[in-house]
Order: structure tokens, then C-alpha cells, then sequence
């Protein structure tokens, strides 16, 4: 009796394996749904910024202020190491460390060039009275563009940690995990700056 | 059935997930590729919309690079995001659709509502301050 009762006893797991597949961690929807909540965020700032953008105080406005070559160059930056970032995760499927360091390394300058432009953007308006203190058109634009490059910022000092871990410990199946989530979070980024862009700069210059 | 047979059974059962513990997509070289030439068209073309002045109607030249921008976003979140409907088992989408619908609401109704506020509320000048009735 007991041992025909065993054989038709499922193992516990087995019982709710409905065949489909469960994530064994939830670690990268975890992330997605902390960059959902970022999404909201610049949802919020852009709601703000589409609100008081044209409150200019009778101060400078996106004509005056805006150089959409240096836009455009930054734009580029952000986009290229999305696809270098892009390279380095074909690398890290492959195994080879040496060339995910190299192609996250080159990832790490593309997103510098972008802060740094974005430091002598903000440093020129500053200089000509266009702070964050002069409308609330430019309160709006430093909250926006500011919390975006400090996203950015934060994202380059991930990848200089997870370089060193990955040139520490390997390829191993955490630091896999974490390079999969700063991945996401590299790709968002750009993906809120195609927004920046064409929302705040071109379509401010056409207004 | 023995603990060794049962240990096999589960092995099989779960070897197939050694190498994807998070059902994370993997992206290719061509989609990655792809993805890339797509963005730089879909960037430069709305940059020389506004830099070149090419079209004489604003309020045109507003709704192709909005245009623009909503298919830049669709091919980074499928090229670079790897967002497909059943990553996750289906919740990175809902979560995504969810946030979707929160951010239309945060974004239509704060600018509806100040504009109007604006619109009713705010006299623009003092001489129509003067004049209201």
C-alpha cells in the first residue's frame, strides 16, 4: 500500500510544472519594472516641461539658446555606445571577456563624450544667464535634461564597477545577470533621449 | 523511482534553463545591426527636417518628426530592448502596457488641464484684465 502510494505521488515540483517556463529569479522583470517606474519619472518631467516649456519671462527661449549641431553630436554619442554596448553583450554570449572589457570600455567614452557635451551645454547657458533660475522654461529644461544626463552618469559608474568585477571574477552567471541589467538600463536611456531631443530641441527651435 | 532516477528527471526537466536563468533575449549582430542603421535614418532624418528648414509648414514638420521619434522608440525597444510578448512569461509586456497607459493619463490630462487653466483663468494682459467681463 505504502509503496504503490510512493510511485503515485509526483514530486512536489513536478506537480505545478505545467511545462511552461518560470523564471528561476526574478531579478531581470524586477528590473524592468524598476525602469517602468524611471519611465514615469521623466513622464512626470516632460509633462512639466510640455506645461511651462513656453514660459520663457521674457528671458532667452530655445532659438536663442539651443545648438542643434552640438544636439546632434551628442545624439550620436548616446547612439553609438548603445550599439557598442549592444557588441559587448554578442561578446559576453561568446564568453570572451577580453572583448566585452574592450567594447564596454569604449561604451564608458561614447557616454563620458555625451556628459561632457552636456556639462559645456549647460555650462554655456549658465554663463549667459540662461540658469536654471531665469524662467521657468529653463526650470523645466535643466530638470528634464539634468535628470537624463545624471541617469547617464550614474550608468557610466555602473560600467566601471562591472568592468572591474567582470576583470576580477570573470564571466560568471551574476556578473551576467548584471551586465544584462545595465544593458536594459543603457538602452532606456537612449530610448528617453530620443524623446529629449525631439521634443525639447527640435521641436523648441521650430517653435 | 529512485532518488538517482528522480534527480535525472529533473535535471532534464531544468537543463534546458542552465544557460538562460533569466529567459533573458539574446540579440543577434544583424538585429543588432538593423537596429543601429535604422536609428541613425530615423535620427538624421527629423535633425535635417528642422536644421534645413525643408518644409514650409510648421505644424507638418511637428508631426513627421513626433512621428519619427514613436518609430525610433519601437525599433530600439525591439532591436536593443529585445521586447517581445512573451519575455518573462508575458509580464515585461503587461508592465509595459500598464506603465503605457500611466504615462498617456500623466502627460494628456497634465496638459490639458493647465492649458485649459491657463485658458480660463489666466488674464494675459492688464488691458484685458480691465476689459473682463
Amino acid at each position: 500500500m505504502s509503496a504503490h502510494a510512493a510511485e503515485t505521488t509526483f514530486p512536489p515540483d513536478s506537480f505545478y510544472d505545467t511545462g511552461e517556463h518560470h523564471p528561476q529569479n526574478g531579478t531581470m522583470l524586477g528590473f524592468w519594472l524598476y525602469l517602468m517606474s524611471d519611465c514615469l519619472i521623466f513622464a512626470v518631467l516632460f509633462a512639466m516641461y510640455g506645461v511651462v516649456g513656453a514660459n520663457y519671462a521674457a528671458g532667452p527661449g530655445p532659438k536663442d539658446l539651443f545648438d542643434l549641431g552640438l544636439v546632434a553630436v551628442n545624439t550620436s554619442m548616446l547612439l553609438l555606445s548603445s550599439i557598442t554596448y549592444g557588441f559587448a553583450m554578442l561578446e559576453m554570449a561568446r564568453g570572451r571577456q577580453n572583448a566585452v572589457l574592450g567594447w564596454l570600455a569604449v561604451t564608458g567614452l561614447f557616454g563620458l563624450a555625451f556628459v561632457g557635451l552636456e556639462l559645456y551645454e549647460f555650462n554655456h547657458f549658465i554663463h549667459e544667464g540662461a540658469g536654471p533660475q531665469r524662467s521657468a522654461f529653463l526650470s523645466a529644461f535643466f530638470a528634464l535634461v539634468g535628470t537624463h544626463g545624471l541617469h547617464v552618469s550614474f550608468g557610466i559608474v555602473w560600467l566601471v564597477v562591472l568592468m572591474v568585477q567582470v576583470r576580477k571574477m570573470g564571466l560568471t552567471e551574476p556578473n551576467r545577470r548584471r551586465l544584462a541589467c545595465l544593458s536594459l538600463f543603457w538602452h532606456f536611456l537612449d530610448v528617453v533621449w530620443i524623446g529629449v531631443f525631439t521634443f525639447v530641441y527640435l521641436m523648441g527651435v521650430l517653435r | 523511482m529512485s532518488t538517482a532516477d528522480t534527480e535525472r528527471a529533473y535535471d532534464q526537466r531544468h537543463v534546458h534553463s542552465h544557460h538562460h536563468p533569466e529567459g533573458e533575449a539574446h540579440g543577434t549582430f544583424k538585429g543588432y545591426m538593423t537596429g543601429f542603421i535604422l536609428s541613425v535614418i530615423l535620427t538624421t532624418i527629423p535633425f535635417w527636417l528642422v536644421m534645413g528648414d525643408v518644409l514650409p509648414s510648421k505644424q507638418a514638420t511637428v508631426f513627421i518628426i513626433m512621428g519619427f521619434a514613436v518609430v525610433q522608440i519601437l525599433v530600439h525597444m525591439i532591436y536593443f530592448l529585445h521586447m517581445n510578448t512573451s519575455s518573462e512569461g508575458g509580464w515585461n509586456m503587461l508592465a509595459l502596457i500598464f506603465t503605457l497607459v500611466l504615462v498617456v493619463i500623466t502627460l494628456a490630462g497634465s496638459l490639458w488641464v493647465m492649458f485649459n487653466m491657463n485658458d480660463n483663468m489666466m488674464p494675459v494682459s492688464a488691458h484685458e484684465m480691465r476689459n473682463a467681463p
